[in-house]
């Protein structure tokens, strides 16, 4: 039976909770009448509102909570509908939660996982779609996961929850219809980071959460074009493993790295870049291509976000210039640039 | 503790912090401590008090001027010192400072220095502690700046509407670094007001007594140990020393002398040696014994700091994941 993202962390949710007894799981909207995008599911009703509870609007507090319960004796997973209010909790995140285990010699650790969702489209704007992996990847003490798929969402979800460390866990808003045939379970004691989606000669793109199934999306038209190349997704953002990468290179000499949900100063693409650049091993034979957002603020406007997100168009052209050589390939014209499927009627 | 023992405790526990604070004041200028140190020279009584009267395995968290009520939770003095002068046999292996301790075995579970930083993880440990259906209470002491900070705010509404065992103690010792209450809150606010209008229950208590001090509070750990709900005590008190480091500070011009003698006038230590040797308690010349006594061990374990050896960095390369 096929299962979608959305199903794939609740599935997660539910077998972690009845795994370890002391597991909590909150936030703000956990159990409205939606269920948290359908993430939330019959968690109340199966393991009670004590372990299962809503909170008051109070982000900073609420994540110095998760701390104290997760170094006293319950590990907890905390969730928000959007990363931009988590902003609010950077004290508790980056002085408290990030730094505990450091600062204090080693003594106690701060098992907590920190559900983001990122919001897209549908005039999310300014403060309602900000994707700042980059920001949480830069503080040394926590670790950051951003899947594609539902089987690396359940599988990275379930190894998140059983990492001793704080990890954040972010999960874009158009994957969570995503679907995929079943679910493959992993050891979620091994690092499933990262994986290769196709394999080819002539090029690599590399990608991560959304841009993950724009790419996927554009198989057969790469198909058709005789593009042999390798598509690596990165779901683990740090630690940031680029072995994988780093070996494709090798053999196509040639990178696209396609990272359409950020902006591009000090992303986890430009931190790619420099780091490929650094390895005297590669040898690139084309100069690279970062695609990503433009370096301003989401605009709300339906007319102005066709051209503020990155177009289909837009990564064939990439493609085409690393290849130097034409594609041929038909765009889907009814396609809206700002829902994630023709269902999707927002608000968010 | 026996019947009337806590009288002897108490003063005890005010000498040794006292003695403990002096003699990293005193040290502190051979430049060897360097890290920013808030010494709690004058707020003894309240760390003491506060202290003896949570149970062992009563938690207690702090924010950065948190030497007396890591001590009053029964801290390791010896890693104290360690930790200031940042030896890997420090509490918190010389990484965190004098404003990040820790004593796991004691239940001092923190104290961290961004202001009202420790306060939802006070609150956390609370509802931890309601989850596993354990009987005791959780401490957090912070001080009257945490007031201003909105994290104090979203903590003790989450406090109250999941009514757990938490006890705030609120330091009030006037002053945010230089800045003066009355530059920063209203002018006649009552701490213990506000919190009683945000549906907690406040009071203020007054550190001239200890021993009064002591069983009030005490009276207060075991009603909240009875029916869990945040209570949070106000105690204005003043610290003798700059905000931070070793020295008198009036010279800065922000406080006066006056001020400042005006406290020194009714210290609590003189108050409770005064009041043991009046009550019969204590003669003065065990009170004296006591004195060397405590001083002889704390003098003995910052002695031993010049046995430790500075500790390599590659060891604390593996420490930011477990």
């Amino acid at each position: 039976m096929a299962i979608t993202f959305a199903q794939a962390i609740n599935k997660a949710l539910h077998e972690e909770m009845k795994r370890n007894k002391n597991l909590v799981c909150f936030g703000l909207g956990i159990n409205d009448p939606l269920r948290f995008f359908g993430t939330t599911k019959n968690l109340k009703e199966k393991f009670g509102d004590e372990r299962v509870f809503e909170t008051p609007t109070s982000e900073n507090a609420m994540t110095g909570v998760g701390v104290g319960m997760s170094i006293h004796k319950n590990p907890c997973v905390m969730m928000h509908q959007r990363l931009d209010f988590f902003l609010l909790a950077m004290d508790q995140l980056v002085n408290s939660a990030a730094k505990w285990h450091y600062m204090f010699g080693g003594q106690k650790s701060v098992p907590i996982t920190i559900r983001l969702i990122v919001g897209k489209g549908w005039g999310q704007g300014p403060t309602h779609s900000q994707s700042l992996q980059s920001w949480f990847a830069h503080i040394p003490g926590l670790k950051v996961v951003m899947p594609s798929l539902p089987n690396d969402a359940y599988n990275l979800l379930k190894s998140s929850i059983r990492d001793p460390n704080p990890v954040i866990f972010i999960e874009h808003r158009w994957l969570h219809e995503i679907e995929e045939k079943k679910i493959l379970i992993k050891d979620s004691k091994k690092n499933i980071g990262t994986k290769l989606l196709n394999k080819g000669r002539d090029l690599t793109i590399l990608s991560y959460s959304l841009s993950t199934i724009e790419i996927l999306s554009m198989k057969k038209a790469l198909f058709d074009n005789n593009v042999s190349y390798d598509h690596i997704d990165i779901a683990t953002l740090k630690p940031l493993n680029l072995n994988l990468l780093k070996n494709s290179l090798k053999k196509t000499k040639k990178l696209l790295i396609v990272d359409t949900i950020s902006h591009p100063i000090c992303s986890i693409g430009s931190e790619i870049l420099s780091q490929v650049f650094l390895d005297k091993k590669i040898k690139l034979k084309k100069n690279p291509i970062l695609i990503s957002l433009p370096d301003i603020p989401t605009p709300t406007s339906f007319f102005y976000t066709k051209d503020f997100y990155v177009s289909k168009k837009k990564i064939f052209n990439s493609i085409e210039k690393i290849l130097e050589r034409k594609l041929r390939y038909n765009l889907d014209l009814n396609e809206i640039h700002d829902v994630p499927n023709k269902n999707f009627k927002g608000p968010f | 503790m026996k019947k009337n023992n806590f009288y002897k405790e108490i003063y005890r526990l005010q000498k040794t912090i006292r003695l403990t604070e002096n003699k990293i004041a005193k040290n502190y200028k051979k430049y060897k401590m360097r890290c920013p140190t808030h010494l709690s020279i004058g707020q003894e009584a309240v760390a003491a008090a506060s202290g003896l009267a949570l149970k062992n395995n009563d938690i207690s968290i702090s924010y950065h001027r948190s030497h007396a009520h890591y001590i009053a939770k029964g801290g390791n003095i010896k890693k104290l010192f360690a930790e200031l002068f940042g030896f890997k046999e420090g509490c918190s292996k010389g990484v965190g400072g004098s404003m990040h301790l820790i004593d796991v075995k004691k239940k001092f579970y923190a104290s961290t220095a961004i202001v009202s930083n420790s306060i939802p993880v006070g609150v956390g440990i609370a509802y931890s502690l309601k989850l596993n259906k354990q009987k005791n209470i959780v401490c957090i002491y912070i001080g009257d700046a945490s007031l201003e900070e909105g994290v104090f705010y979203e903590s003790l509404n989450f406090a109250i509407i999941k009514k757990l065992p938490v006890v705030f103690i609120c330091e009030n010792n006037f002053y945010s670094v230089y800045t003066h209450l009355k530059d920063r809150q209203p002018k006649d606010r009552e701490f213990y007001k506000l919190a009683n209008s945000l549906g907690a229950k406040g009071y203020r208590l007054r550190q001239n007594n200890p021993f009064k001090l002591f069983k009030e509070l005490k009276k207060i750990n075991e009603k909240v140990r009875k029916n869990p709900f945040p209570h949070f005590i106000e105690i204005k008190t003043y610290r003798y020393l700059e905000h931070c480091g070793p020295n008198d500070d009036t010279n800065l011009g922000y406080r006066t002398n006056s001020e400042l003698n005006k406290w020194k006038k009714n210290d609590t230590i003189n108050f409770s040696a005064n009041y043991l040797v009046k009550k019969k308690i204590m003669t003065k010349e065990k009170i004296l014994k006591l004195d060397q006594e405590v001083k002889k061990q704390i003098d003995s374990d910052f002695d031993s700091m010049k046995r430790l050896r500075s500790p390599k960095f590659k060891d604390i390369m593996k420490l930011t994941y477990r």
